[in-house]
């Protein structure tokens, strides 16, 4: 399938969850998560025929730059390092391995980035997870990466009291998933009900 | 929500060209709008380029001027700017001397800052501020974040730079002017941001937030509302515990409102505040008070202490003529 539709579904599920992602910053944050994915999802859909014309690659890279220099805060840098690493790292057509790989490079760049690891309550939380579910591959790869994704969102919510933030927030912070983290989960479920809907039951394995 | 406004979308610059027009003596707004900057540059002078989020105006377009910083990038409210506003903004503002990026501890700040500094051109340090005391780490930010101090390091290093200190010299300046400097802040109320249009957080009639962020994030403890001299204390012993100051030392103090708190109270705080210091047998040798680095209409305020040595209380009372801030000239 064409990538503007992936595209397209990916960005209206962050326009269409906005209120929800700034509610969960404003338990925890600066409540502003949802207004700037949703600045950042309009700029992309602008240039929606633009990216229908290039290549997966240019189209991701386009994205990622889109991302920077019209979201801000910190989910600019990181949303825009993710899609730039992926337009280096994936082939096109991309294989469930190619992504899991992309993905780990993802990871790895978001980890130099913003000095965060895994299990610190943020979208790293969701990605790692997801690479290890695609590196695996298997049947109905689709839905259970989509599942994944979304428990792995939900587990960050009992992150707070592991990493012991709690003694600062009290038991105000339990029960807040973080909205990177759900952001992302959003994203990747688009995606694969995009490719879904295309009578894919997974990816190609190889 | 009730604020003054005409499109949400369209709050932030509408905002940027009244100040622009209003100020057009002190500054000049770059392409887009993507940066405001000093109207006249001095050639040879590292150039001083802060940003953040909108909405704790003054901080730091109203600090863009002589004697403090050459050009300051306005985010979305609360939210940083981007990469491409600081490039184009270095690009602006160096006369060969390079530029140094002063930049509040927020993962967001930080990682935008930095992504510029790596594409910039010219010479350039980066001075990072954190001068909070009430949260040491939590998600959003990497370590203390950086408040009402970086006023203060704004100053001392603009004065500085006015001077002409080298990149090099600034870069270790400010880095000892936010060692020297710390805060803490209480919130009544919360602010609203415009494109959320309702309260970031909600709050009792008799409650406060102790150690709260200057974007409503949450702080140390909600707690029940307590006098003025009880706030002051428990402010500024935190403040004291962080900075271990040496009898007689002389400091600057600052009480900073959040922008919903009328100077009738700030003044008042002034005074609880003092008190602590003087029972802590510590100096005030300098005062700042006012509304400089606020979040939205939030009430209450923030405390800061900076240890100044001789020569940074020079360079505090050194001429600097901003839309915020005027004196000497």
């Amino acid at each position: 399938m064409n990538h503007s539709e992936l595209i397209r579904n990916a960005t209206q599920t962050l326009i269409d969850h906005a209120d929800e992602l700034t509610a969960l910053d404003q338990a925890i944050g600066d409540g502003d998560h949802g207004i700037n994915m949703r600045r950042g999802a309009l700029a992309i859909q602008a240039r929606q025929d633009e990216l229908a014309a290039m290549s997966l690659n240019d189209a991701l890279r386009t994205m990622g730059l889109t991302c920077m220099s019209k979201i801000g805060g910190s989910a600019g840098p990181v949303f825009g390092t993710l899609l730039l690493t992926l337009a280096t790292e994936l082939p096109d057509p991309p294989t469930a391995a190619a992504l899991a790989s992309a993905v780990n490079a993802g990871i790895k760049a978001l980890t130099r980035l913003g000095k965060a690891e895994v299990g610190q309550k943020t979208l790293l939380d969701v990605l790692d997870p997801v690479e290890k579910t695609l590196a695996r591959g298997g049947d109905d790869l689709l839905a259970r990466v989509r599942q994944c994704a979304f428990d792995s969102s939900d587990a960050t919510a009992q992150m707070d009291a592991i990493k012991g933030r709690a003694s600062f927030l009290g038991d105000r912070a339990l029960g807040h998933v973080d909205p990177g983290s759900r952001s992302v989960a959003l994203v990747i479920a688009a995606i694969c009900d995009s490719l879904h809907q295309t009578n894919r039951t997974s990816l190609p394995s190889a | 929500m009730k604020k003054l406004i005409n499109d949400v979308d369209f709050m932030l610059v509408e905002s940027l060209d009244g100040f622009a027009a209003a100020h057009a003596d002190i500054v000049t707004l770059g392409e887009a709008g993507q940066f405001v900057q000093r109207r006249t540059l001095k050639p040879g002078k590292v150039g001083l380029i802060s940003g953040g989020g909108s909405g704790h105006e003054p901080l730091h377009t109203g600090f863009v001027g002589y004697g403090m910083l050459d050009a300051a990038c306005p985010g979305q409210v609360f939210t940083s700017p981007t990469p491409d506003q600081m490039l184009a903004a270095a690009q602006a503002v160096d006369t060969g001397a390079g530029v140094l990026f002063i930049v509040k501890n927020y993962s967001g700040d930080m990682m935008n800052f930095q992504m510029a500094a790596e594409m910039v051109g010219c010479d350039n340090e980066t001075v990072i501020v954190n001068d909070d005391v009430a949260v040491e780490n939590s998600t959003y930010t990497t370590g203390r974040r950086g408040v009402a101090g970086t006023l203060i390091v704004e100053k001392i290093l603009g004065a500085a730079a006015e001077r002409g200190d080298t990149l090099n010299a600034l870069k270790a300046l400010g880095d000892s002017v936010n060692k020297a400097t710390a805060s803490m802040g209480v919130a009544l109320t919360s602010c609203t941001v415009p494109a959320a249009g309702k309260p970031t957080f909600q709050i009792g009639a008799d409650e406060m937030e102790m150690g709260v962020g200057i974007h409503g994030e949450p702080g140390r403890r909600r707690v029940k509302l307590a006098s003025a001299d009880d706030i002051a204390a428990e402010l500024t012993d935190a403040i004291l515990k962080d900075l271990s100051l040496k009898r007689g030392q002389e400091v600057l103090l600052l009480v900073n409102g959040f922008g919903g708190t009328p100077l009738l109270e700030l003044y008042l705080m002034v005074n609880a505040v003092r008190k602590v210091l003087a029972g802590a047998n510590v100096k005030v040798a300098r005062y700042l008070t006012g509304s400089y680095v606020t979040s939205l209409e939030m009430a209450g305020c923030s405390v800061t202490v900076s240890a100044l040595d001789a020569e940074a209380l020079t360079l505090w009372d050194a001429p600097v003529h901003a839309a915020a801030l005027r004196w000497g000239m």
